[in-house]
C-alpha cells in the first residue's frame, strides 16, 4: 500500500496531464466528419503502437526496427481468434498482446544472450518481422496472401468492437486503451524495473555493476514493448475489418511505428502521442493540398506521390533541425531562454 | 589446429553431400532447376556483392544504416533508363554517366544531410536516410508514375565470335540458361570489386578511408580531414549503385521501388561478410544469390528471402562480426 502511495504522489503531475489530454481528446468526435473521425482513430492506433515502441527503444534503449512483428501479431491472433473460434476481440486483444509478449521473450532472450545491440538489434528485429510476413503469406491458416476479411455484425455491437451506427464509440475504445497503456508507462517510469531501463539504456556496464540484470531489464521492457503494440495491432483488424501480411507485417508498418515517438521524443511519455496528432494534422494538411491545390500551384493537382515527397522532405528537417523530437526541441529552447 | 580440423570435417561432408546428390534419383529428376538456381544465384549474386559493397563502405567507415542505398540505385536505374530512351545510348556507356552522377549526389547528401547528424542517435541517421529515400522514391513516382518499363536490348540475342569459339546468347551451361545482360552484370560488378579493393587497399584516400573508419580521432590527429573523408566515401557508396543500376536496368522492371529491393539484401550481404570488408561483400554478395536461389529448390512455395533471412539471422546471433570481419573490442 505505501509503495502504491508512493507511486501515486510521484506520478501526481503526470496523471494530470494525462487527465487534460484525454478530456481534450474526448471532445475531438464531436462535431466532425465521419472521415476525419477515421483519421483520428488511425492516429491513436499509431500512438498505441508508438507507445508500444518507446518503451523498448525508448526506455530501455534497445532501438527496434521491426514492431511490426508485434503489431502484426496482434492483428492476426484477433482476426484468427474471432474468425476460427468466434472468440470475442476483446479477449482476442489479450490474446493478441500475450502471444507478443511472449515471441518478444524469446527473440528477445536469443538476441540479448547473444549480445546483439545497436544497429544489429535494430537488423535483427527488421529480419524477425519480414520472417513473419513471408511465413504469413505462405500460410494457408491465417489466409495466406489473401488475408483475413472480419465478418460485419450490423450495427453497433460491443461485445465485436464494431460501431457501424456511432464510430464515435470506436474512437474512445482506442482513447481508452491509449490512456490505460499510458497509465501502465507512468508507472514503469515511476518503479524500480523504469528505473532499471533508463540505467541500462545509459550504461549496461555500469548498471551491471551495480547488481542490476541487464537481460531481465531489457526482456521485461521487450515483452510489455510487445504486449502494448500488439494492443494497437489488434484494435487495427478491428477497424480496417481486415488484415493481410503486408498491413500487419509490412516494413512500413515498422516505419509508422517508430516515426510517432521519434518525431514527438524519443524516450518521453508523451512523446509518441504528440508525435502522431503532429503527423496526422501534416500527413492530413499535405494530402489535401495536392487534392485541392491553391490556384497559383495548380499543377500539382492530383499528382500521385507528391504528399509523400512533402513529408519524406518534413522528416528530413525535423531530424536535422530537432534530433530529439518536438519535446526536446522545447526542452532546449526553455533551457536557453532561462540561461 | 583444430579449427583446421573442423574445416577439414565440414569440406568432407560437403564433398559427401554432393556425391550422395550426384548419385541419387533425386539428382536425375532435377539437374536441370538446380543447374539453373546455381547460374542464377551466382549471376544475381555478383550485382549483390557490389551493391552490397557500397554499404558496407558507409556502414564501416560512417556507422550509419543507410536506408536511401536502394534509392539512389533507383536513381541510377532510371537514368540509364531515360538515356537508353531518349538518347540511344546503351546502359554499358552509361555506366560512364551514372557512375559520376551518383558519386556528386552521394557526396551532397552526405555533406547537406548526413553530417549534420553523425553524432546523432542510430535511430535519427536511419530515419535521416529513410526520409531521403522516400523523397527519392515518390519523385520518381511523380515524375515517371508508378508503370513499370523495361527495355530490349538489340544484341542480347545475338551470336559472338570470339575467335577461338562462338558464344550464342542465351548460352546453355547444362541445360541452365545464361542471359547475356546477366553475365555482362556479373563481370562488370566483379570487376570494379576489384577496382574499388585496390583503392580501399592500395592507395592513400584508401589509407586515409580506413584509418578514418578505424580511430577518427586517431586519423584527425595525423591530419585527415575526416569529414571530408566521410563525404568522399559516401560518394563512393553511391557510386556502387550508380554502376549496379545501370548494369541491372537491362534485366529488371524500371519503377520508383526496383532499387528498394537490392536495399535489404544488401544489408544482409554486408552483415554477412563482415562490414567494411570488400571480400566479404563478394562472398556475401554470391553467398546470399545462390541461398535466395536454393530456398525455392528446397522449400517449393516459399518466399525466396525466407532462407536469406534464416541465414541472416543465423550471422546475427552466431558471428555477428561476419565472416570476413574482426572481433570488435
Amino acid at each position: 500500500m505505501i509503495r502504491l502511495r508512493k507511486l501515486a504522489q510521484a506520478s501526481a503531475r503526470d496523471m494530470m496531464v494525462l487527465a487534460v489530454v484525454v478530456a481534450v481528446l474526448a471532445l475531438v468526435p464531436f462535431g466532425v466528419s465521419r472521415f476525419t473521425l477515421s483519421v483520428a482513430i488511425s492516429a491513436l492506433i499509431f500512438a498505441l503502437a508508438g507507445i508500444g515502441w518507446n518503451v523498448l527503444s525508448g526506455f530501455a534503449g534497445q532501438f527496434s526496427f521491426g514492431h511490426a512483428a508485434y503489431f502484426g501479431l496482434g492483428a492476426y491472433t484477433v482476426a484468427v481468434t474471432l474468425t476460427r473460434y468466434s472468440i470475442s476481440p476483446w479477449l482476442g486483444l489479450i490474446l493478441g498482446g500475450l502471444v507478443a509478449a511472449v515471441f518478444g521473450l524469446l527473440t528477445g532472450w536469443i538476441s540479448f544472450r547473444f549480445g546483439l545491440k545497436g544497429a544489429y538489434f535494430a537488423l535483427a528485429t527488421f529480419a524477425l518481422a519480414e520472417m513473419l510476413r513471408l511465413t504469413f503469406n505462405n500460410f494457408d491458416f491465417v489466409g495466406a496472401g489473401i488475408g483475413i476479411t472480419i465478418p460485419l455484425a450490423g450495427g453497433d455491437d460491443w461485445a465485436r468492437i464494431q460501431f457501424e451506427d456511432t464510430p464515435s464509440l470506436q474512437y474512445f475504445v482506442i482513447l481508452g486503451l491509449v490512456a490505460l497503456s499510458t497509465i501502465a508507462v507512468i508507472a514503469i517510469t515511476k518503479s524500480r524495473i523504469g528505473s532499471m531501463m533508463l540505467a541500462v539504456r545509459e550504461d549496461e556496464d555500469a548498471a551491471s555493476a551495480l547488481g542490476i540484470n541487464p537481460l531481465r531489464a531489457k526482456l521485461i521492457a521487450i515483452a510489455i514493448s510487445g504486449f502494448i503494440t500488439a494492443l494497437a495491432g489488434g484494435f487495427y483488424t478491428q477497424f480496417l475489418l481486415f488484415i493481410d501480411p503486408d498491413l500487419a507485417f509490412g516494413p512500413f508498418v515498422s516505419v509508422l511505428i517508430l516515426l510517432r515517438p521519434i518525431i514527438g521524443g524519443v524516450g518521453t511519455i508523451w512523446g509518441p502521442v504528440l508525435g502522431a496528432g503532429i503527423l496526422s494534422v501534416l500527413g492530413e494538411v499535405t494530402r489535401s493540398l495536392v487534392r485541392e491545390p491553391p490556384s497559383f500551384l495548380q499543377v500539382i493537382e492530383g499528382v500521385n506521390g507528391l504528399d509523400q515527397v512533402l513529408f519524406g522532405l518534413i522528416l528530413i528537417v525535423v531530424i536535422i533541425r530537432a534530433p530529439d523530437g518536438v519535446i526536446g526541441w522545447f526542452h532546449r529552447r526553455r533551457q536557453a531562454d532561462t540561461a | 589446429m583444430r579449427g583446421r580440423l573442423r574445416q577439414a570435417a565440414w569440406a568432407v561432408l560437403a564433398i559427401l553431400v554432393a556425391v550422395i546428390l550426384t548419385q541419387s534419383t533425386w539428382w536425375d529428376t532435377n539437374q536441370t532447376v538446380f543447374a539453373q538456381a546455381l547460374v542464377s544465384g551466382l549471376l544475381i549474386g555478383g550485382v549483390y556483392a557490389l551493391v552490397a559493397m557500397g554499404l558496407s563502405l558507409v556502414f564501416g567507415v560512417l556507422d550509419i544504416i543507410n536506408f536511401a542505398h536502394g534509392a539512389l540505385m533507383t536513381i541510377a536505374i532510371y537514368a540509364s533508363y531515360l538515356l537508353f530512351d531518349n538518347y540511344g545510348i546503351d546502359p554499358y556507356v552509361s555506366l560512364l554517366i551514372t557512375i559520376p552522377l551518383l558519386f556528386v549526389i552521394g557526396v551532397g547528401i552526405q555533406r547537406f544531410a548526413i553530417n549534420p547528424v553523425m553524432d546523432a542517435p542510430i535511430h535519427n541517421q536511419l530515419l535521416l536516410t529513410l526520409g531521403i529515400a522516400i523523397v527519392i522514391e515518390n519523385l520518381a513516382l511523380v515524375l515517371f508514375t508508378g508503370t513499370p518499363r523495361s527495355i530490349e536490348l538489340a544484341y542480347a540475342r545475338n551470336e559472338f565470335d570470339l575467335g577461338l569459339f562462338t558464344l550464342d546468347f542465351p548460352i546453355k551451361v547444362f541445360g541452365a540458361v545464361v542471359s547475356l545482360p546477366k553475365l555482362i552484370a556479373f563481370m562488370v560488378a566483379l570487376l570494379l570489386g576489384g577496382a574499388i579493393y585496390v583503392l580501399i587497399h592500395r592507395t592513400q584516400l584508401g589509407a586515409a578511408i580506413r584509418a578514418a573508419a578505424q580511430e577518427p580521432e586517431g586519423a584527425e590527429m595525423v591530419g585527415i580531414d575526416v569529414r571530408r573523408i566521410y563525404t568522399i566515401t559516401f560518394g563512393i557508396g553511391a557510386a556502387c549503385v550508380g554502376a549496379a543500376g545501370a548494369l541491372v536496368m537491362p534485366f529488371l522492371f524500371v519503377s520508383p521501388t526496383a532499387g528498394a529491393t537490392f536495399n535489404i539484401i544488401a544489408f544482409i550481404v554486408v552483415v554477412l561478410g563482415g562490414m567494411g570488408s570488400i571480400p566479404g561483400a563478394v562472398v556475401g554478395g554470391l553467398v546470399i544469390g545462390l541461398t535466395q536461389e536454393m530456398t525455392q529448390i528446397f522449400v517449393p512455395g516459399s518466399s525466396k528471402l525466407l532462407g536469406v533471412f534464416v541465414i541472416f539471422l543465423a550471422v546475427l546471433l552466431f558471428r555477428p562480426q561476419g565472416l570476413f570481419g574482426k572481433v570488435q573490442r
